[in-house]
């Protein structure tokens, strides 16, 4: 074959050789990539997403601090048995502000993207301190020690401007009151104007009612833990789309 | 020629400018420890500032000690480097591997191995740092050794860059102890195989780049008119790995004195890149790295040609084609664009192909010689990574199939899958490698045992049925008890039920991890025994029939 006799070219020239190589490897990737980042029924068209608020940011934070992500997917495939046992299947659309993703390789646990309104606070409180007492049969770690953390959010605001920086909507008032607003979701006691700027400003990001709670989350109102935030942040995962008018089988939705 | 000549005089400029740039580096750390307020940080930085220390006092040292002596004497190649890179690479090995039994023993028996109090040895912190234990540093170690030495004697030349090698090693090495204990303390982007912050990226990218120019530059002082089979793999491994490290790690730190980032890409794209980083992690460092060992250790063990050039040329270009299409298999039925998995299943079948011309190019260099299988445990081990790097590639193919990927995905199937290439490839080519390795660098005549060699290899194999056959078994039964419907049309099992069911099969598996363990340990001693100059203990049959006298069997026609 005589394009194998030519080959003695890459051989002698190492640049030649490197240069081919990196040409053959990017093609691939270029095809696969590029057009996600384009075409625009990648995303779907959806009513509700959001940006996070600060305090699911933080607790979103943690969740990828500890690792959840290597046991617990958010991403129900369109299966008939993962529609019934989670709930309905993930679009790419709920997970257009995640920098990073969160969807997972591996259900070492349940999957987690609409576990939000799922159980109650307490039972997530008590779960994650010790998921045996709940569930006997769990391989879960405990994680009691968030309870003990006290939140670390005095560069909440620095944590939105980078959001904003790689594309999440968050508006200068959003960002400006970033900490008013964490502290007023984890406080029922808190700021009554915090607490009111907290769920309209969320709630017009949204453009659907009720998108926002607000309580103290880990059954203990004098301080903001780490437990507060994650829990926030478990409660409303898979809950902003407006599913009562997304239109699965229109053709801009098809897949 | 003037090298007999220059050789005499010692040159020291690339050690000052190594020198130079760590004191750069660790300037600019104890800025960062300085103005952060971010207590992670801080100890990160404090961390790389004594190891940095550390390193140019023994740098300072060790030229101290020199004379007039030329270290980077250019009639001599680069061993001690080498040499380093064996014991680094035991090293991680054994930790990789241990961390890696006690995350199996943390699933099999939660209230033992779990501790309420230190959240920092959860198993969401202890995976990673299993993963990139073994990935990086282990593997890392063995393809760094191995590259410097295969680059060196196909081309007849020394290392480039004199002291600059030296920092593509301990560099590496630095990138690890700041990945690793990072992950423990709970920093990580969460992208897998892929977790360092951002700092800890930008200083494997310098690492790296310097890596391909180091490896470059020796290429270009070749004395063979050819570059061997073998470099071009390694060469596709550093060039590719690149590309793939900058791409997926593109992000913005929160704080340039923080140690948080946010990716650049979000949801769906993020995951694309991610997967297209990570599967490729797989093809460009655990194949091409691995095979490029395989092209030189196996004909140079067995002293026979690699059995086909053009099936090397074929095999080479096709591989690196098709593997970084496969990304996508990693999400079917996800929210990824459906052309996208399409395109993703179809190269992973392909990938079949290329991936078993490489298997046979890399077995049928026994030809003539596979009477070795018998009597060298060491030829044996590479001979069976190769044979379970054909198996794997024939599983993966078949998994990236959209069908049986709806029930294999998110179990223990795809566990299994990755420790049969893991295990069994990248594994056993290590170690083959390594047991090379020590015989030649050190000039012994033989390893220090052979028999420790075949309790290895038998102790390993069966560890790695044990484990593979485990998986299986749990991967396929959580699969199919997820989509059981009993005969009211209700889901039969609840999830926790599938992890009971489990109990057993994570018993073995772990018994499978303990066995893998020891068979390295056996190694370690092995190795240090031979490198230690310990006569080699010789059993009767090669005292009396040396492989040498035997009669040659003619090639397998």
């Amino acid at each position: 074959m005589g394009l194998l006799n030519n080959h003695g070219v890459f051989e002698r020239h190492s640049l030649v050789l490197t240069i081919g190589i990196l040409v053959v490897v990017s093609i691939g990737g270029i095809v696969q990539m590029a057009p996600l980042f384009y075409m625009e029924n990648t995303i779907e068209k959806v009513t509700g997403m959001r940006p996070y608020t600060p305090l699911e940011l933080a607790g979103r934070d943690i969740y990828i601090r500890e690792g959840c992500y290597v046991c617990h997917s958010q991403m129900v495939r369109p299966l008939r048995d993962e529609v019934e046992r989670y709930g309905h299947y993930s679009l790419a659309a709920e997970s257009m502000y995640d920098h990073p993703f969160q969807w997972g390789s591996k259900r070492t646990g349940p999957d987690l993207a609409r576990v939000g309104g799922k159980y109650s606070d307490a039972w997530q409180v008590e779960h994650l301190r010790d998921p045996r007492a709940l569930v006997p049969e769990s391989i879960m770690p405990p994680y009691a020690f968030l309870d003990d953390n006290l939140l670390r959010f005095h560069d909440i605001e620095d944590r939105l401007k980078a959001e904003r920086a790689v594309g999440a909507p968050y508006t200068d008032d959003m960002i400006e009151n970033a900490e008013a607003h964490l502290i007023a979701q984890a406080d029922p006691d808190a700021d009554y104007e915090d607490q009111d700027t907290l769920v309209a400003m969320y709630t017009e990001a949204s453009g659907r009612e009720g998108t926002v709670q607000f309580r103290d989350f880990d059954g203990d109102p004098s301080v903001i833990t780490e437990m507060d935030a994650i829990v926030a942040y478990l409660q409303m995962t898979g809950s902003l789309v407006d599913f009562s008018t997304y239109e699965a089988d229109d053709l801009s939705n098809r897949r | 020629m003037t090298q007999s000549a220059a050789s005499l005089k010692r040159d020291d400029s690339t050690s000052f400018s190594v020198g130079g740039l760590l004191g750069l580096f660790a300037l600019l750390a104890l800025i960062i420890a300085g103005r952060t307020e971010d207590p992670l940080m801080e100890a990160h930085a404090w961390l790389f500032i004594s190891l940095v220390a550390f390193g140019i006092l023994a740098l300072c040292f060790w030229a101290a000690g020199l004379a007039d002596r030329n270290p980077f004497d250019p009639r001599q190649y680069e061993v001690t480097l080498v040499k380093w890179g064996v014991f680094t690479s035991m090293f991680w090995g054994v930790a990789g591997f241990l961390v890696g039994i006690i995350i199996a023993l943390q699933l099999t028996w939660p209230t033992v191995f779990y501790f309420p109090e230190l959240g920092w040895t959860n198993f969401g912190r202890l995976r990673p740092l299993h993963t990139s234990a073994v990935i990086f540093a282990f593997g890392g170690n063995v393809l760094l050794a191995t590259s410097f030495y295969v680059v060196q004697r196909t081309c007849r030349t020394r290392l480039a860059g004199g002291m600059w090698p030296w920092f593509v090693f301990w560099g590496y090495n630095l990138f690890i102890v700041i990945a690793g204990t990072g992950y423990l303390m709970g920093i990580t982007q969460s992208k897998e195989y892929a977790e360092p912050e951002w700092y800890a990226d930008l200083w494997l990218t310098l690492v790296w780049v310097v890596y391909l120019l180091v490896f470059l530059g020796t290429l270009w002082k070749r004395k063979e008119p050819h570059i061997y089979v073998a470099n071009w793999f390694y060469l596709s491994f550093i060039v590719t790995i690149a590309m793939l490290h900058i791409v997926n790690n593109l992000s913005i730190p929160v704080d340039w004195a923080g140690t948080k980032s946010v990716q650049l890409f979000a949801g769906v794209q993020d995951a694309m890149t991610q997967w297209w980083y990570a599967h490729n992690a797989v093809g460009f460092f655990l194949t091409t790295g691995f095979l490029a060992i395989m092209y030189y250790f196996i004909p140079k063990r067995v002293e026979r040609p690699v059995y086909s050039y053009r099936l090397s040329i074929v095999h080479f270009w096709s591989l690196i084609f098709i593997y970084i299409w496969a990304g996508p298999h990693h999400l079917h039925y996800t929210a990824l664009p459906q052309w996208a998995q399409t395109l993703g299943m179809t190269f992973s079948v392909m990938l079949w192909m290329p991936s078993w011309g490489g298997m046979i190019n890399g077995l049928m260099t026994l030809s003539g010689a596979w009477d070795k299988l018998r009597t060298d445990p060491v030829v044996r081990m590479l001979v069976v990574s190769v044979a379970f790097y054909g198996m794997a590639t024939f599983e993966g193919p078949m998994m990236s199939v959209r069908a049986v990927n709806a029930l294999s995905h998110y179990t223990e199937w795809g566990i299994g899958h990755v420790h049969s290439g893991a295990l069994g490839w990248v594994g056993f080519i290590s170690f083959g490698a390594l047991y090379c390795l020590a015989e030649w660098l050190w000039k012994r005549d033989g390893l220090y045992s052979k028999n420790l060699v075949e309790w290895h290899f038998w102790l390993a194999t069966i560890g790695i049925v044990f484990y593979m056959v485990s998986m299986w078994f749990a991967g396929i039964l959580e699969g199919l008890m997820w989509r059981a419907y009993n005969e009211y049309g209700f889901l039969e099992y609840a999830f926790v039920e599938t992890v009971e069911a489990k109990h057993i099969s994570y018993i073995i598996r772990a018994a499978g991890g303990g066995l893998y363990l020891i068979g390295a340990l056996i190694m370690v001693y092995n190795l240090v025994m031979t490198a230690l100059g310990r006569s080699p203990e010789t059993t009767p049959r090669d005292a009396q029939e040396p492989a040498s006298e035997r009669p040659v069997l003619q090639a397998a026609e």
